[in-house]
Parts: C-alpha cells; structure tokens; sequence
C-alpha cells in the first residue's frame, strides 16, 4: 500500500506514458470534454448532456435546500438546558400535498424529454448503413456491408448508422461513452442501436455488461473518419473478396433454394426476393415485421411463426446447428440485397480509394499515417491481461 | 419489596434479572425462542457478514488503486501473478461482496436484527407471533450464508451477485452452491416476514390501532409484504436456474430455445422490491431517531405511513428499469421510466417530514441523531441521482458504469448501513443496559459520513466520463478517482470499526443506564433496561408513541418515565408470572 500511495505523484507519467502510445493526436482524454462527459461524438449526444446537466442543477438546489434548511433547524433548535421543544403544528395537509405535487412536475418534465431523446435512437432512417456488431469473449468483431470483418469499429462522419448486434456466446453490453449510447449484446437476437457520429477522431468502446475473465480487457476503438474515401484509405484490411450478400447468394443456393424461390413465385416455402422488411401474416392470424430476428428465429425453429398458407406444421427442417450466427448474417445481408440491389454494398464498392489524397485531410486525420498496426498497439496494450 | 426497588427492578437497569442473565449456557443462547436473544445471534450473524464482504471491498478497492494492477493475484493462493490470474479473482471477490452484502447482511439487517429485537416489545407483545419460525429463519440464515462460503471454497463464483444467465450456466465456478444459499437465505426472509406480518395483526397491544403504530412498524409490515410476495420468486427464478446448469432444460440458455433475458425479467422482479426490503426499514429506523433525538411528535406521520406502503406497491412495478438497454421493447422501456418517477415521490415526502420534525424540536447531537442526519445527506444524494437513471436517455449512457454503483452505494450503504449503525446506537442502550462512549460514537460516525463520500463520489464523476463497472482494470483517465475512492474506502472501514468498539466496550465497560434514557414514548422504553425475559414485567400503558410530553424525568431512577408513573409511591399493576 504504502508505495503505492508514495507512486501516486508520479501518476501523471502513466498517463503520459499511455498517451504516447496512443495515435489520437488529441491525447487521451480530449480538451473537448466536459468536466462530466466524453466529448460529444454523436447526434444524441447534445441532449444527453443537456439533460444530464439540467436534472444536475434541479437536484444540486434540491439536495442544498434539504442540506441548508436541515443544518439551520439543528443549530437554532439544538438542546439547550432549560428550554425543551417548542409546540408546533404537525400536521399541515396542504403542505404535504404541496411538496408532493410541485416536483412531481418536473419529474414530468425529466421523463417526457428524456423519453424524446431516446427515441432517437431506436428508430433509424431507412438510409442507415448498416454494420453488424458481434461480441464474443472477450473481443468485438465489427461486419460491414461488403464483408469485411475487423477488430475496430470504422464510421463515416455525419452518416446514420444502424449497428445491429448479436453475441456468439455470453451478454455482452456495447458501449460508446462519447456517443452516450449502449446496448445488450444479446446471444439468440439481434438488438441494435442507431448512431450519427458528428465529430471525427478515436473514441472508446468498452463491454459494460459483464462477462467473464476477461471483461475488462474486453475494449476496443471506434474510427469514425471524415468521408468513405478516408475510411477506405485508413482501412487497407477492408478488402473482402465476396460482399456479404454474395457470401449469402452462395449460402441460399446451397441450403434454401430447394424451397424457396427468388422470383416471387411461392414454392414450398415463401419467395424470399420481396419479404425483407415487410409485414407478413401468420397461420394465427398474427402479423411480423420480416427482420433480423425473424429470420434468424425461422432460420433456427421453423415452427416458431409460421407464415399463413404453409401451416399448420412447416415442412421447414431446422438449421439450428448447421447455419452458424455469420451465416445467418449473409444470408439476411442476401435477402436485404434481393429486395433492393445495393443497398449492402454501398460502402466496399462505391467509393474509389484513389480519392483519398493525404494531402486533402486535415491533420488530424493524417496524423496515424499507418492505422493498423498503430491502432491494434493501445487496444492490446489496455486489454494486457488477456 | 420496598416501593423503590419495585420502580427500579421495573424501569431501571435491571442488573439482577434480565433476559440476558435469565438462563445460562450456549444452548440456552442457540435454542432460545426469545426474540431478543434471537436478533441479538443475528446481530451478531449480520456483522460478521458485513465485516467479510466489508474486507473484500477493501482488498477489491486496493487493486483498484491501480489501472493495470495485479494486486489480487496473491502468489501462495491462487498460482502465478499474471494479470489474467488477477482479473479472475477479482472478478470473484466482487461477486462475493455483493453476494454476502445484499443476501446476508443488508436484507437481514435492520428487519432481522434490529426489527426481531424492537418489534414485539414495541407493540407491547411478550415475543413474535412464531417463535420457533423465527429461531428457524435464523438458522436457514446460517446454512444459507454457510452455502455462500462453501461456493467461495469451492471453486468461487464469478457471475455477479445478479447471477445473469447465460453466462452462470456456463461458467465452471461455484454457481449451484451459491444459488442454494441465496435460496435458503430467501425462505429466511421470507420466514421473518411471515412472523412479521402476523405479528402485527394480531399482536397490538390492546388498543393499538394501526395508527397508533410507531412508523418503525409501518416500515417494517411493508417491508413484510414485500418479503412474502416477491422472494418465492427469486426462490423459482435461482432453481431453474440450477436446473438450467444441470439438466439444460432450455428456458434461459440460447442454446435450447431459452431466453436469457427472460432471467432478467424473473431476477429483477424480486430484486428490485428487494431493493425496497433494503431501504424501508431503514427509513423506519430514521423516523424513530429524528422523533426521539428531537424530543418532536412526528410531522405528517399519516403521510410518512402511507408512503412506506406506496413504495412497497410500487416497488413491485419497476423492475424494468434495470432493463432499459436489455433488448426489452421501446414501449415497455417507457412505461417503466414513467412508473420509476411515481417512485420518488414518496421517498422526497419522507425526507421532506424529516425535516419538518426537526422544525422547533429540541435536537440532541449525540450518536443516533448524527446518523439519522448523516442518513439524510446520504440517501438525499442516493435518491436524487436515481433521477438520472429513472430518465431513459440519460440511462442508457450511465447504466453499468460506477454511476449507477455510486447511486445504489448512496442508498445501501449511506442509506441502509448508516441506519442500521444509527440503530444500534439509539437501542443499544435499550438492550444492553449500558451507554458507550458518546464522543467516540460521532468520531465513528463522522468517519463513516467522511469516508462513505470520499469513496463513493468520485465513483459518479467516473461513471459519467464512461468507466463501466465490473472492471478488474481501467484505462488511466480514471485512475485518480480510483485512488480517492481506495483512500475513502479505508477511512470509511476505520469508522465501520471503531463504530463496533464502542459498542461492544459499552457491553462490558459502558455506564449503567435505566429503562428510558432518551426521554423516548414507544412501548419498548417502558421496560427496563435490558428487558426482562417477558420483556415488560408490569403492563405497559399504551400511549402515543410521539407524545414526548407524557414522559417525565424521574430522579430518584434517573430515567424517564410515563406521567402516570411519576409518583414514587405508586407501584404499577404486575404481569402474573406464568413460566
């Protein structure tokens, strides 16, 4: 303990330490930052602080009123000898109704816009590029829509992201403090969460749901760069030989195609060209959104929600076991494909990296001349232990 | 008998008969009945739990001091001092510290402690309603406490007291000992609150009607409802989950079918009203203090009632809050966020009527009263930041991060423990017959107030700026709140004991003291000090238990006693002997 204590002067040459290994020229905790929060990195992020701050200053005079009238009553009424307590009302219905009621409005107010600002983030634009999340112990692995796979999550500046993430084992919890958002990553669904980073640089990503030995090396960074030009030039491993649709086209010739057509005609099972996204009845009357669960959920139970016509038993066998979780990725990023062409290959295929001159970013940008192996350095180097 | 020695033996300090003295022998302690006896093997129970959860947290927060610290990796237990082997235990040490905190020490520590011992002698009652249930709920607390420390021989445990699914059912640590002890430690509760309950029915002192009930009372029957109604849940949520470990039936793990998240919603159910077992009682002890210390009838005390029975009823329909970034649907999300406001609401009218009370009251600083106040500084900080995590928007950014482990420290510690510290010291006295060190009673106090906020405030800040919990090291932003929080940690178990060493050298060495030393009106201080066996000797006058003017100083005793016992002539009615 005790040179520990003795070490704690020297604590600023950690941190310094640290930061040279670090490849933000920023430094590690940004001048950007508020005394509370990261720097705002993302749409939300604004209202988060702005509300944070607001129910901060509502309670600080709450919490010094209670103090204040507390320390007074003690020392105007403390024991004196000779004088005893003084006869006073104790009960007094329009003053018990009164501090119930007043706050109450505000808390009124705390709810309804903190309920706002959450809002926006579950409810993506249609135009959302999407990026799958996978966590497993103790480590993320980040899809995008051509394919690709890294240990580093790289956004595009001002552009709406839906992640959509699953868990190859434990629960685990995706967390971005800069972005002021988080969810469970959690194994037999998808969850996601929808994200407009609004300020380029490098920011944390923890798991914050706990997982095991490792949970807390379990960390990473997020890039989010200033266009889809400096994202590939930063990216050189963003190089995929099949998009993730065609890894999908391959999957559903092999596995689904005895089945299910892609020309709308329904067979023994449904068409799958137009379903994505639309609302299909079931055999109970009941109605689903064709989404990532669903199919997931179909993919693995056939018998779970089956589609009206083809019940009451499906004669769909199981692929619980024999289509792995990144299968089933393709195979959803196939079917998004088949109902509107391109749409998941936006990012690998549109953007010509040769439009990337270095000269053209601002430095800050080009400080990390070669990202990957300056990027892998701190996210190995923090999660040491593993 | 002279009249006088008639007075003392019945309101003073009962040297002679009492029921520590009446009968002799350990087995006269362990298959005692009397509830007294039973909460004090409780009290005894409840410390020593709270003193090894205590020295975890202590040796979490000293690796802690460090970012990269390989503190716990201590060579001669667990093999090599890797980091790796560092991380492993202590990611099992704060599993057991907040195992051992939450089931055997703060669920059991105001109800079964101090409640066993006040509760019946408050109604004017001889002993609970069960005796021998309450003896068995002891000893259900033993086995499951017992259950908990096996599982830390046994390979340990490493899922968080919360025992999340699926990761409890794959881990290879001592998963299915410690469910069996939180199991066990819930029919224990559920066992006290029974008796509780029944208690209070059917146990008035004649005449007593529910509103002539000190408050302690009503925070304690509500927090019985909630004990009875929501533990069996717990109890079948933790043996499918055994189930789930051994036979893989499928209902929380992916692999079958199952849901994990449907454990969450099972676990939070109990667990968040648990949250209420926690706290209410705690209140309760609170509204006796401020009354007593101040010498001031109660302001709003049909408000202060009725309060502790809301937030038992909505304490049942929160549980989702824990939730939000679960993966639960955005409509349910919301209507949980909206239901955890209501639940302000009658904590701030508790606080607000504290306050009020002490309004022209004669306040006494001495040990009790510094920590009802010490208790509302604390808890106003625990209560107003649940604020930022009732807002969704704002949760979603602190939940799992040490903002959230700030916020529940606020409340169970600087809420709950502060409490059953301040407890002890206004009925030490009562129980005992001995007072302790006064002086040394608020320097104790005072080091827990200090140390508490030291090593728990920084820990909001941390979590603001994105330090999550459950984290065995950290990056080094954080660091320096990591060291103030170790430092207060300390300090904060300085105080802890030098707290326990007053009262324990009150027992032997403390000043003898008489029947009512505060001048207090509830039916327990009628008694003498310590209790005789049958707990009153005469038959208590029911009075109001806030009406400090009925108490009179007696000098010939040198305590406080009823007006209509202030005649040294007069020798109050005995209660016939039977046994």
């Amino acid at each position: 303990m005790f040179p520990q204590i003795m070490n704690f002067l020297g604590q600023a040459d950690y941190v310094n330490k640290y930061v040279d290994q670090f490849p933000a020229a920023d430094g590690y905790r940004s001048p950007e930052a508020s005394y509370w929060f990261p720097e705002q990195a993302s749409s939300m992020a604004k209202n988060v602080d702005f509300l944070y701050m607001a129910i901060f200053w509502v309670s600080t005079v709450f919490f010094l009123v209670i103090v204040g009238v507390m320390c007074y009553f003690v020392i105007k009424y403390r024991r004196r000898p000779g004088i005893g307590p003084q006869p006073s009302s104790s009960h007094n219905t329009t003053i018990e109704i009164l501090w119930s009621v007043l706050p109450s409005i505000i808390l009124v107010w705390f709810f309804y816009q903190g309920a706002w600002d959450y809002l926006d983030s579950k409810f993506p634009p249609d135009d959302a590029e999407e990026i799958v999340v996978t966590g497993k112990k103790w480590d993320w692995t980040f899809t995008y829509p051509d394919g690709d796979q890294a240990s580093e999550l790289h956004l595009v500046l001002d552009r709406p992201t839906k992640l959509i993430m699953r868990s190859e084992d434990v629960l685990h919890s995706f967390f971005v403090p800069a972005f002021r958002q988080k969810m469970d990553v959690v194994p037999g669904r998808y969850t996601y969460y929808y994200v407009k980073p609004i300020k380029d640089g490098i920011f944390r990503v923890f798991c914050t749901e706990y997982c095991g030995d490792n949970h807390s090396g379990m960390k990473t960074w997020c890039h989010v760069h200033k266009n889809d030009a400096v994202r590939k030039a930063k990216t050189e491993w963003i190089n995929a030989d099949h998009k993730a649709w065609e890894n999908g086209e391959r999957l559903f010739k092999l596995n689904c195609a005895g089945c299910h057509n892609i020309n709308g005609v329904a067979a023994t099972g449904p068409a799958l060209n137009t379903i994505w996204g639309t609302d299909e009845s079931l055999i109970d009357g009941s109605k689903v959104k064709v989404d990532e669960n669903y199919v997931s959920e179909s993919i693995k139970y056939p018998n779970a929600k089956v589609v009206a016509g083809y019940g009451p038993v499906s004669k769909m066998q199981t692929f619980e076991g024999k289509l792995s979780n990144q299968d089933i990725d393709f195979l959803i990023a196939y079917m998004k494909h088949l109902k509107q062409p391109g749409s998941g290959d936006a990012v690998g295929g549109a953007a010509p990296a040769a439009a990337a001159p270095a000269a053209a970013e601002p430095k800050q940008e080009s400080a990390p001349v070669t990202q990957e192996p300056a990027a892998e350095q701190p996210a190995a180097g923090a999660g040491s232990g593993g | 008998m002279a009249t006088a020695e008639v007075r003392h033996e019945l309101f003073g300090h009962a040297e002679q008969k009492n029921y520590l003295n009446h009968s002799k022998g350990a087995l006269s302690w362990l298959l005692t009945l009397d509830h007294k006896r039973i909460g004090i093997m409780y009290l005894i129970g409840v410390s020593a739990a709270l003193i090894v959860a205590g020295i975890f947290a202590l040796l979490l927060r000293t690796h802690l001091f460090y970012g990269d610290s390989s503190f716990l990796a201590l060579k001669w237990l667990f093999g090599e001092a890797s980091q790796f082997n560092s991380n492993k235990v202590y990611n099992q040490m704060f599993t057991l510290h907040g195992a051992i905190m939450v089931f055997s020490f703060i669920i059991p520590s105001v109800p079964a402690a101090l409640g066993n011992m006040v509760l019946p002698m408050m109604l004017g009652a001889k002993d609970v309603a069960f005796p021998r249930m309450n003896l068995a709920s002891f000893y259900l607390w033993v086995f499951g406490t017992g259950f908990l420390i096996v599982a830390l021989m046994r390979g340990g445990l490493d899922t968080g007291w919360t025992f999340y699914t699926p990761y409890s059912i794959e881990t290879d640590t001592g998963v299915v000992y410690a469910t069996l002890g939180a199991f066990i430690l819930g029919f224990s509760s559920i066992f006290t609150g029974i008796n509780f309950l029944v208690t209070v029915n059917t146990m008035r002192a004649p005449g007593m009607g529910w509103f002539k009930m000190p408050l302690f009372l009503w925070a304690l029957y509500s927090t019985a409802i909630i004990q009875v109604l929501a533990t069996p849940v717990l109890g079948i949520t933790l043996l499918l989950l055994i189930a789930e470990r051994m036979l893989g039936i499928g209902i929380f793990d992916p692999r079958y079918g199952g849901d994990p998240v449907l454990f969450q919603h099972f676990f939070w159910f109990y667990s968040h009203p648990a949250v209420y077992i926690m706290i209410l009682p705690a209140m309760g002890v609170i509204s006796e203090l401020i009354s007593v210390h101040a010498q001031k009838r109660l302001f709003g005390y049909s408000f202060i009632a009725f309060s502790s029975v809301a937030i038992a009823l909505l304490g049942f329909l929160v549980w989702g809050h824990h939730m939000f970034t679960s993966g639960q649907s955005v409509v349910v999300t919301l209507i949980f966020s909206a239901i955890t406001f209501s639940v302000a609401i009658p904590s701030a009218v508790k606080v607000f009527n504290w306050l009020a009370t002490l309004y022209k009251g004669s306040i006494a600083l001495n040990t009790p009263m510094c920590y009802a106040l010490s208790f509302i500084f604390l808890f106003g900080i625990g209560g107003l930041t649940g604020l930022f995590l009732a807002t969704l928007s704002t949760d979603i950014h602190l939940h799992d991060t040490y903002f959230v482990v700030a916020h529940f420290h606020f409340v169970m510690v600087g809420g709950t423990l502060t409490a059953f510290l301040g407890g002890m010291f206004h009925w030490w006295p009562k129980f005992f017959g001995r007072m302790y060190n006064d002086f040394l009673g608020r320097v104790g106090c005072f080091l827990v107030f200090a140390g508490f906020n030291l090593t728990f405030f920084p820990q909001f800040v941390m979590g603001a700026r994105g330090m999550p919990r459950r984290y065995a090291s950290y990056d080094p932003e954080f660091q320096i709140f990591h060291q103030w929080s170790t430092i207060g940690a300390f300090v904060l178990g300085i105080g802890i004991v030098l707290s326990f060493v007053v009262l324990l050298h009150a027992v032997w060495y403390g000043r003898k003291v008489a029947g009512n030393p505060w001048g207090a009106a509830s039916l327990e201080w009628q008694s003498s000090s310590p209790p005789s066996f049958h707990n009153f000797d005469h038959k208590p006058i029911l009075h109001d238990p806030y009406d400090f003017d009925s108490m009179v100083y007696d000098k010939g005793l040198d305590t406080y006693v009823l007006r209509e016992f202030m005649d040294p002539n007069q020798v109050p009615e005995r209660v016939p002997v039977t046994h």
